[in-house]
């Protein structure tokens, strides 16, 4: 086989980097899209949508480099991984088209601006009931011959991804809630601490029975948590859940604003580890690990120089616009 | 036609990037004018330039969102539909597809946001500069997307290793034969759009007669510039073709509706091509005159489609159409642009009526262009994905059943008819609200409202990426 293997830990870096970036952006913004259709008012809902507005697109083009990355990084994994999920993967593409538009739209066309706002919120809820169905297809593995998915379309629909769906819609929702504490007060902000209670609730229900639901569902991911000494070496993943559930839960009741958010993003980060922990090394699991899958050593070599170049720049220019739009959103000031 | 998933596949990739390419054909000749513009704006001084470009931008805004939106759809398309050719290519188009991506990326978020906040931020030389770098990177984009595209149909600089590829030459891969000529060919085919967009958008401001001197200034620079394009894009497109004369000859031979090959070839106007029968029915062909702009030699030589095995033809009426639809297209555009310079040699181009009527009917003249264009290219080189080593056949992803992706296009369908309506609509209400006037003379107000709901609206565009 071609590959050489320097270069494997730096673009598995890139991609996990890239993912989470895309979780964690577009996953608050489709969250507060989600809550959007349970504002109270007209004035609110505007204010919601506001809260938003300059960065959801630039949210949404980490989904590009996600998705080119794992081709250019992981070939064989994208050409097996993205067929198996055919249907998830079409409703969260045409989700965020319908959503993407709608937004536009909705300042652009008053006349159907009630089919717009639904459209806004039903979108935001299927993209990520969608990626919540690939992230649980993904956790159970694929059926794979030689080097391609070979099982049918509708395979990636289970009790378990349907229940990481519904999980993950709660997950993006509690990221919304702690993004609108950020940048709402008073009344509105008292909404949005309500509802992310709610979300919380849910989010932790998913955690826990998604945590013991894989180990019991797989012997291998089993031994990796409770075999000696790993039990005791992982042990602060699930310890510093609990805690973080805790410090959520406590934010949401106090006065603390950023707090709400950062722990949401504390627990993404940590179920994210829990989830590589479990599958490490593979990224076909039970097929093709990450050494395995990965491109030849001159396909990386060539991407990595442009990639070094313009992922930091990119960064800062993220940064610098979300500082830019820092502060509470005003109704006055409404779409930049 | 059978049901089956690899040509509903094709149907799906045929639906989702036909849509898709005319935003980029679009936009990407809008980016480079509203920088003419915003330099010309920085230079003079005239206000007209300005008005211009802050009209242009409201309506790029709209059209580069829904180029974003239709684009990320494009690269799933690969592992969705076409697994088996990612898996065998992926070494060498993702770098590509990735760079072009990263490009897109790295324009939307650092250069647009000034061009479209930074009026009041930035002098008109700076905002000129951002102009030019949002330009620069839609034809960076191209750059990469139309690489990745000529490698697939003239691949070079690669080495097969257990049935895939690999790169030996990132060079040779990126510059392979058939891309400077499709890139030549298609950037200016997008300029060419673009320009007929401005053109029939002029004719209507001055007919309308409420931005008079605008829509004066639309119709001049547009017909400059097309006077320069679209006879250089018919020479560009002479060398593109004999570049897949010497490349593709299945296409070229499909393109020309020619059977039977050898020295001395007929040109055919018009015809049936029957592939069964291996014959064109009812043509109308002129001797010799093939070779002659094929080969520039009366004698050239060129091949015909009995000299490929039936299995590596491509369907051949499909392209046949396609090509005469473009060049017929191409004459028409001729046609406009002539008119349009002996009416203004006697300075009557403002007043003619049926003339500024013509200009708006051909505003779509390019678009249809670029899609028969694209079909040409993209049809004739079936039945391969990577021309001559992997069959399009061999493409697909193995998982698929017909009735999975005809519920998947059937969905794409749907969803890309209720959008692209909403995005042309949205357009147009911006060109019925028409450019700022710049002198006294025009009507005020007359069809301008500044209701609050179009004070947001502007608002919005601005923001809108």
């Amino acid at each position: 086989m071609t590959p050489t293997l320097s270069l494997v830990p730096i673009w598995t870096a890139i991609l996990a980097i890239g993912v989470f970036a895309y979780v964690a952006l577009d996953g608050f913004d489709l969250g507060v899209g989600m809550l959007y259709s349970f504002a109270p008012d007209r004035r609110a809902r505007d204010l919601v949508m506001n809260s938003i507005a300059p960065i959801w697109d630039g949210n949404e083009t980490w989904l590009i480099l996600g998705g080119v990355g794992l081709l250019a990084a992981f070939p064989v994994a994208y050409a097996i991984i993205i067929p198996a999920v055919y249907f998830p993967i079409l409703l969260m593409l045409l989700a965020l088209i319908f959503r993407g538009v709608a937004f536009e739209f909705r300042y652009r066309d008053a006349e159907h601006r009630t089919f717009w706002d639904h459209g806004f919120a039903v979108g935001s809820t299927l993209a990520a009931f969608a990626q919540g169905i690939v992230l649980g297809a993904f956790i159970q593995g694929f059926q794979v011959e030689g080097r391609q998915f070979v099982g049918s379309s509708f395979d990636c629909f289970t009790p378990f991804s349907i229940f990481t769906g519904i999980g993950l819609v709660f997950g993006y929702a509690l990221l919304g809630a702690g993004w609108l504490v950020i940048k709402t007060e008073g009344g509105l902000q008292d909404w949005a601490r309500t509802l992310g209670k709610g979300c919380l609730t849910g989010t932790t229900l998913v955690i826990a029975i998604v945590s013991l639901w894989t180990p019991l569902s797989d012997p291998h991911i089993a031994a990796r948590w409770f075999s000696w000494p790993n039990v005791g070496l992982l042990a602060p993943v699930p310890l510093i859940t609990v805690g973080l559930v805790w410090y959520a839960w406590r934010s949401l009741n106090n006065a603390s604003e950023y707090a709400p958010f950062i722990a949401a993003l504390g627990l993404f980060v940590m179920s994210y580890f829990g989830i590589a922990i479990s599958l490490w090394p593979m990224i076909v699991p039970g097929h093709f690990t990450l050494e395995q899958a990965a491109s030849s050593e001159s396909t990386q070599a060539f991407l990595l120089i442009g990639t070094l170049f313009l992922l930091p720049i990119i960064f800062v220019y993220s940064g610098w616009s979300y500082w830019v739009f820092r502060g509470k959103v005003r109704a006055d000031i409404g779409y930049h | 036609m059978h049901l089956d998933p690899e040509t509903l596949s094709r149907l799906q990739f045929a639906w989702v990037i036909g849509w898709h390419i005319l935003l980029p054909a679009f936009t990407v000749g809008l980016a480079s004018f509203i920088a003419f513009l915003e330099g010309a704006y920085a230079l003079t001084g005239r206000v007209v330039f300005l008005h211009l470009s802050q009209f242009w931008l409201r309506i790029f805004a709209v059209s580069f969102g829904m180029g974003v939106v239709t684009g990320i759809v494009m690269p799933f398309q690969f592992g969705t539909n076409w697994s088996r050719f990612s898996d065998a290519a992926g070494n060498v188009i993702s770098p590509l597809l990735a760079y072009e991506g990263l490009t897109a990326f790295f324009l939307e978020a650092t250069f647009l946001g000034v061009l479209l906040f930074g009026r009041k931020l930035v002098p008109p030389s700076m905002h000129f500069v951002a102009a030019a770098l949002v330009a620069g990177g839609t034809l960076a984009s191209s750059f990469w997307i139309l690489a990745t595209n000529s490698w697939m149909q003239t691949p070079v600089g690669y080495e097969v290793i257990d049935g895939r590829f690999f790169p030996k030459d990132w060079l040779e891969i990126v510059f392979n034969p058939s891309f400077p000529y499709r890139l030549a060919h298609t950037v200016s085919a997008f300029y060419v759009t673009t320009a007929f967009v401005v053109l029939g958008v002029g004719a209507y401001t001055v007919r309308r007669g409420q931005s008079p001197a605008e829509g004066r200034m639309m119709l001049r620079l547009a017909l400059w510039f097309l006077a320069i394009f679209v006879p250089a894009q018919m020479i560009i497109g002479d060398l593109h073709g004999r570049n897949t004369l010497a490349h593709q000859p299945a296409k070229l031979a499909a393109i020309e509706g020619l059977w039977d090959g050898g020295r001395g070839v007929p040109a055919s106007l018009v015809g049936w091509p029957d592939a069964t029968a291996e014959r064109n029915l009812a043509e109308v062909a002129i001797p010799r005159l093939g070779s002659l702009y094929l080969t520039h030699s009366w004698d050239g030589e060129v091949k015909g489609l009995k000299d490929f095995p039936p299995d590596q033809r491509p369907p051949v009426a499909i392209v046949y159409f396609a090509f005469r639809t473009m060049v017929g297209v191409a004459s028409l555009m001729l046609v406009v642009v002539v008119a349009g310079f002996v009416l203004m040699a006697r300075g009557r181009l403002d007043q003619t009526g049926w003339y500024l009527r013509l200009c708006q009917a051909t505003t779509c003249l390019g678009f249809i262009a670029v899609i028969a264009g694209w079909t040409t290219t993209e049809v004739g080189r079936q039945p391969w994905t990577i021309y001559g080593l992997m069959r399009t056949l061999d493409s697909v992803s193995p998982s698929l059943t017909g009735r999975d992706v005809l519920l998947s296009l059937l969905l794409y369908v749907a969803v890309y008819l209720v959008i692209y309506p909403a995005g042309l609509a949205a357009m147009l209400r911006f060109v019925r609200r028409g450019p700022e006037p710049s002198d006294d003379s025009a009507p005020v107000g007359s069809g301008r409202s500044r209701s609050p709901i179009d004070a947001l609206a502007t608002a919005g565009s601005e923001t809108a990426r």
